[in-house]
């Protein structure tokens, strides 16, 4: 109490600027005051509710010690003031305490602004209700000036506004305001850093610092906290709750994992197809590549062109003149990636890549040296003809040749020399033209338009052209107008056809394209395709001067016919297939599929067993007759369509001449062994004839006794290959 | 007819595939975790041999991976991990919605990890096999390993991968296995011979990398989570094998000891330590302190004929294989700022070489600039300031050049400021008939020990040999087309008689003195043989004529593709040569 009142006291006299020893008691205050409480167990206590903090003598007899030391220096002066004031402080002690505005008590008005009493004498009113007078200012602004100019007390005069007096502020005052406005405590002698006074400390003190008894609660096991506990250790036994994991749970942390490489495990199936390694870098990625391997402008172009799934390379090769100036590689997490999509989205399939040697693909075929003879050289050309020679022919005896040609003309060649013996002008474009097979016979078929000529070209011994003559005669003599086939015309050539060597027309109702000789030489077949009628082949007899028509049906656009060599048969062959008919019989025995899309010539191998034909898609076919009615070999040597076919009399050779302008002889040895198929074995490539028109190799035939195959072209000449 | 109509896809192959939907949903897993389970795994999908079977008559593209694989996969004890682990994300969603953040905490304590040391026994279940795949788990770890720290994938994942990196560089360092080197525009390619087996590894060069958007991360970190396993066992083997200690540690009574010892006092935490081992100078410690290495001696055994030449071959090859592992032994190299450190560090201890650098560029560094027995300075700039008299300042491709040709190369050409010569790839081969580079023909050249005498000269003649070559090459190439122009020769000839004859009517019979034709024999039985093998072609089945076209046109190209280039180079080398010239001029 005592000190509150100090302090009241302390408050006015500041007020008053009278007492100056007040200041210090004032500072002195919260020490004082802070005693007080410790020593009175105040109630307001912050730490008064805590039970646990044991009271500490000690501690409390030091921070007296304290305080009693600071307060030492001003003990005197503080009892002086005591004791002067202690009427005062006793009176107004209550009422001052807590009230706010204790401020100034000499003017009642309170805390307003002072302009209300500005138009008024008094400025307030004292305690007894008097007015309070404004002094009487007789100060102007010149007063004013010459204050500041002339009183040295200027500077620490103050104006109070509530008195409306001036006062002039004590040495102590301004230094107070000084220290104030440094932030400063007020009191000089007040310790910024006492020592702190530890009340609650490890140490536990013999005085408890509340003496409160302890509560019920504290006695009594808690019911939430059981609950809880009970809570968590349900979850633990039902390992809800687990203990906390041991860190690093190996991660990084390696050891022998192939220790024991024992089998138990099992290999990965066997379906399991390991990923491809990434293919090696090349010369290209180098940095410093060769400068080959560069792109040139033309292929950057090109690359940069093209789709990036198609370029042959990822990247475009780069030189850099050294190691500092190469860049990173923009593509290298996107490589990365691709990689790693492949290995785990990529479907994987095991491709049986063939690692063939080309050469073992090749077949072993025994070699052309030993298959000789076969033709192998181009030595003689026949040139005369000028259109291109569609047909030729070889004399039985092997010494003339007779060539064909769409100039009109038919030729006669002496084989060996080259030489133009004869020229028979026919006057039309000759199809074909036949040497009668028959030795002691000396005449040529050929057909043009829709005539079949027989000429005797008289290029032989006397003997022989006097028997075909008599051949041609004889008949004449016999049934002279025995044609009662009507379609078919004989008739005898005369006058200068006769000096031509022509001997025989027999005219046909429609344009012959084909004429062909039986072994004998008595019988010839023609052919005139047609696809609408029956009358499609003819044949002759030309002892007996006789023509019939074999075929009462129309079985499709009859290509070639052929006789057979040795027995009554007969080879027809229509657009896709051959027909053999018996004509002893009168029936057909086979039929073959050549599986070509359109036969273009045929030939019947001497033996009469075996039959080649060549078709317009560039294929040859051979039958074996006694094997089956399909081909037995199909060769594809041309590239173009086949045109002529052709086998030798007595070498087991054969032909074939195509619109590529080649003709290719083969090996086709046949054995007399039904067991045994033929051995077919290409052995020369001839080429020659110029290609005009997109036509080649028009027809080819054997020599019928030596090894030499004649080819006629459509570039209009006939070549002699030995 | 009796018995059961058979269904269809109910029988062969139709039941041994299974879609990739059916497949995830036989799981009871969703899609990612069905990748992360194949990826781990090693499950790929198959092609079917027949697709329209398989996907039961339909021809809708659908990936197909075989039953038993998934069968297989129902089995996986990770499986059940993934499930944990989907529920342990929703449970820490949960804690995170509610704010319960000591719930939180407690999830994330016990996060459910996995290991996978199971399923690599088990997709290899040998060493070999492990070390025959480990190409792309390399290549990933280095590739993590120069990631920044930032993003993309975690921190511990890339420190993995740079701790795993370094062992492998070391084990290779120590076993000097690094067999080639290719400096390309993609990265630094490696090959080495580990335990007979040849493994390929790139690194990328020392850039920050440009994380492109279109790829998905999440794939590669699963990736590298499996490869840094197989790596870390395998390394651990393979150290082992070494009588190494694993994880390494450096050996200790190196010469560079003190120096270690003083670094030792303020900083030998596990991060430095590893930044230590990956400067790639010091040498490793031993479990047992090793004597010298014993170089295997191959025995000899008595043998005949072909196992003898074999034999000897083998030796030789072993031979050289020792020298090249010695190839820098005796040397002391040091490293200018602006090379690839680490690159080179690796490749010249690899060969037995010694090597240091500035202090400032990294760590371990163990000698200075101005050691006087430095041998050669590489270098990567124009021009140096201060050069010292006795060691030679050489490009950095000199080394990857030496070490793919196996023998110590001429330093001329590697020079300061010397037109590099081209760099080559190692890992090409050329058979018969493919491009030869000049350079490599003369690295074989000086492989085989000749000198290049006047190298010009060399060159010249070589590729003129070359050209005659390849003329020949074409010839036999045209060799039927050959006969085609002799035939067009004679045609001409013939047109030309023609033609006089048409033109005078008559032959003009002339006798000239005849040509003696001189018959090359051998030649003549070459087109004889080649006229041989073209009928023989001719009676090829159709099947066979197919094949044999197919193999002969891809033949055919390459021969184009390697004239292509020689003419390419030849232009190129003119076009040297006439500059040359001019400037002489």
């Amino acid at each position: 109490m005592k000190k509150a009142g100090g302090k009241t006291a302390l408050k006015r006299s500041k007020e008053e600027d009278e007492e100056q020893n007040q200041i210090f008691n004032f500072n002195r205050k919260p020490a004082d005051e802070d005693k007080d409480d410790d020593l009175s167990d105040s109630e307001d206590s912050v730490y008064s509710g805590l039970e646990d903090s044991g009271s500490d003598s000690e501690e409390e007899e030091g921070s007296d010690d304290d305080e009693e030391e600071g307060s030492d220096d001003n003990d005197d002066k503080m009892k002086e003031k005591k004791e002067g004031e202690v009427s005062e402080e006793k009176k107004k002690h209550e009422y001052e305490h807590d009230s706010s505005d204790e401020e100034d008590i000499r003017n009642t008005v309170g805390n307003i602004p002072m302009e209300w009493y500005k138009d008024f004498p008094h400025i307030g009113y004292n305690l007894d209700g008097k007015k309070i007078y404004k002094p009487i200012r007789n100060k102007d602004e010149l007063d004013d000036f010459l204050d500041k100019m002339e009183n040295p007390e200027y500077w620490r005069t103050v104006h109070d506004k509530q008195t409306g007096s001036d006062v002039v502020l004590s040495d102590d005052q301004v230094e107070l305001v000084n220290r104030l406005q440094r932030g400063q405590f007020g009191d000089v002698n007040f310790n910024e850093c006492e020592p702190m006074v530890e009340f609650f400390s490890s140490d536990v003190m013999i005085h408890p610092v509340t003496n409160r008894p302890a509560d019920k609660r504290s006695f009594i096991p808690s019911l939430t906290e059981k609950e809880k506990v009970s809570k968590l250790v349900h979850a633990i036994k039902m390992g809800w709750i687990k203990p906390r994991r041991v860190e690093d749970d190996g991660r990084g942390r390696y050891y022998n994992l192939w220790a024991s490489e024992d089998s138990s495990i099992l290999a990965r199936h066997k379906m399991h197809l390991p990923a491809p390694k990434i293919p090696l870098p090349g010369h290209h990625e180098s940095y410093n590549p060769p400068p080959e391997y560069l792109f040139t402008d033309e292929e950057r172009a090109l690359w940069e062109q093209q789709d990036p799934a198609d370029r042959k390379l990822p990247f475009v090769p780069r030189k850099y003149s050294s190691l500092r100036q190469v860049p990173a590689f923009s593509q290298f997490i996107h490589e990365r990636f691709e990689r790693c999509l492949d290995l785990y989205l990529c479907p994987r399939q095991r491709k049986m890549r063939v690692n063939v040697n080309p050469e073992d693909l090749i077949p072993q075929l025994p070699k052309p040296k030993d298959l000789q003879p076969f033709p192998t050289t181009r030595s003689l050309v026949y040139r005369g003809h000028s259109g291109l020679v569609r047909s030729i022919s070889v004399s039985p005896s092997g010494q003339w040749l007779a060539s064909g040609s769409d100039d009109g003309s038919v030729r006669f060649w002496e084989v060996c020399s080259s030489r133009c013996m004869k020229t028979v002008q026919v006057g039309g474009a000759v199809k074909s033209v036949a040497w009668n097979p028959n030795p002691s016979v000396c005449l040529l078929a050929v057909a043009l338009d829709s005539v079949v000529l027989i000429l005797s070209p008289s290029l032989a011994d006397k003997q022989v052209i006097l028997s075909s003559e008599r051949l041609l005669s004889a008949q004449q003599e016999g049934e002279e107008p025995a044609e009662g086939n009507g379609s078919v015309v004989w008739s005898e050539a005369e006058g200068e056809e006769l000096n031509q060597g022509l001997r025989l027309k027999i005219q046909h109702p429609k344009a012959v394209h084909q004429v062909v000789w039986h072994a004998k030489g008595d019988y010839l077949a023609s052919v005139m395709p047609d696809n609408t009628s029956h009358l499609q082949v003819y044949i002759h007899q030309l002892s007996r001067r006789r023509s019939q028509n074999p075929f009462s049906r129309n079985k499709g656009l009859v290509q070639c016919i052929s006789f057979h060599p040795i027995r009554p048969y007969f080879f027809v062959a229509t657009q896709r297939s051959i027909r053999i008919y018996n004509l002893v019989k009168q029936e057909m025995t086979k039929k073959l599929q050549t599986n070509s899309k359109w036969i273009s010539s045929m030939a019947v191998h001497p033996g009469g067993d075996h039959v080649i034909c060549g078709s317009y898609d560039c294929k040859l076919s051979w039958f074996d007759l006694d094997l089956s009615t399909k081909p037995y070999k199909m060769l594809r040597h041309h590239k173009k369509a086949v045109r002529g076919v052709a086998y030798h009399r007595l070498y087991p050779l054969f032909a074939s001449a195509s619109d590529d302008g080649s003709v290719i002889v083969c090996h086709g040895t046949v054995y007399n062994d039904l067991l045994q198929n033929p051995l077919i074995v290409p052995v020369k490539v001839l080429r020659g004839h110029v290609m005009t028109h997109d036509l080649g190799v028009l027809d080819v035939t054997f020599h019928p006794t030596q090894p030499w195959v004649f080819s006629s072209g459509a570039d209009a000449t006939i070549c002699l290959f030995t | 007819m009796g018995g059961l109509q058979k269904k269809k896809f109910e029988r062969g192959s139709a039941t041994n595939y299974i879609t990739r939907n059916r497949a995830r949903k036989k799981l009871q897993l969703s899609l990612p975790d069905f990748r992360r389970l194949c990826i781990l795994k090693g499950i790929y999908p198959h092609e079917p041999k027949h697709k329209k079977k398989v996907n039961k008559g339909s021809t809708a593209p659908r990936t197909f991976y075989l039953l038993k694989d998934i069968r297989f996969l129902l089995h996986e004890p990770i499986v059940g991990k993934f499930r944990e682990y989907k529920i342990f994300v929703r449970k820490l969603k949960k804690a995170y919605g509610k704010t319960e953040w000591s719930a939180v905490e407690r999830l994330r304590e016990n996060k459910p990890t996995y290991k996978l040391d199971h399923i690599i026994k088990e997709r290899y279940p040998t060493f070999i096999d492990a070390l025959r795949d480990i190409d792309d788990a390399l290549c990933m770890c280095f590739l993590f390993s120069t990631f920044a720290r930032t993003g993309k994938c975690h921190v511990q994942t890339i420190q993995l991968c740079r701790r795993l990196t370094v062992e492998w560089m070391n084990y290779v360092i120590a076993s000097r296995s690094l067999r080639k080197v290719f400096l390309s525009i993609k990265g630094i390619y490696y090959q080495a011979e580990v335990m007979g087996q040849l493994i390929t590894w790139v690194v990328p060069y020392q850039f920050s990398h440009d994380h492109p958007v279109d790829v998905d991360y999440r794939v590669m970190a699963t990736f590298t989570e499996l490869y840094t396993t197989l790596l870390g066992f395998v390394s651990f083997r393979l150290y082992s094998s070494l009588n190494l200690v694993y994880p390494p540690k450096l050996d200790s009574n190196g010469e560079s000891e003190p120096k270690e010892e003083s670094e030792d006092d303020y900083a030998m935490n596990s991060e430095s330590y590893l930044e230590k081992l990956s400067a790639l100078s010091a040498s490793l410690a031993r479990v047992v302190s090793s004597a010298d290495e014993e170089e295997a001696q191959l025995d000899q055994f008595p043998s005949e004929g072909e196992d003898m030449e074999k034999m000897e071959a083998r030796e030789k090859e072993l031979k050289q294989q020792e020298a090249q592992k010695k190839l820098f032994e005796g040397l002391k190299f040091y490293l200018n700022r602006e090379v690839p450190r680490e690159s080179l560090a690796f490749v010249i201890r690899c060969f037995g070489g010694q090597v240091s650098w500035d202090k400032s560029v990294c760590i371990g560094s163990t000698y200075d600039v101005t050691d006087e027995t430095i041998t050669h300075q590489i270098i990567d700039r124009p021009s140096v300031g201060k050069q010292y008299i006795n060691r030679y300042y050489i490009q950095p491709q000199w080394l990857y050049d030496c070490v793919n040709a196996k023998i110590l190369l001429p330093v001329e050409d590697y020079f300061l400021g010397v037109t590099l010569p081209p760099h080559l790839s190692p890992f090409v081969e050329e058979k018969e008939g493919d491009y030869v580079p000049p350079e490599k023909l003369k690295m074989m050249a000086l492989q085989r020990g000749e000198k290049p005498g006047n190298e010009q000269e060399e060159d010249e003649e070589e590729e003129e040999e070359e050209g005659e070559q390849e003329e020949e090459q074409e010839e036999d190439d045209n060799g039927d087309e050959e006969d085609d122009e002799e035939e067009v020769a004679e045609e001409k000839n013939l047109k030309k008689m023609e033609e006089q004859r048409s033109q005078g009517k008559s032959l003009h019979v002339k006798v000239t003195p005849g040509k003696l034709k001189v018959e090359n024999k051998a030649r003549l039985e070459q087109e004889e043989k080649a006229e041989e093998k073209r009928l023989a072609i001719m009676m090829m089945k159709k099947k066979e004529k197919y094949l044999y076209d197919k193999i002969m046109f891809g033949k055919k190209r390459k021969v184009r593709e390697a004239n292509k280039l020689a003419a390419k180079r030849k232009a190129h080398d003119d076009s040297e040569k006439a500059k040359k010239k001019k400037a002489r001029k």
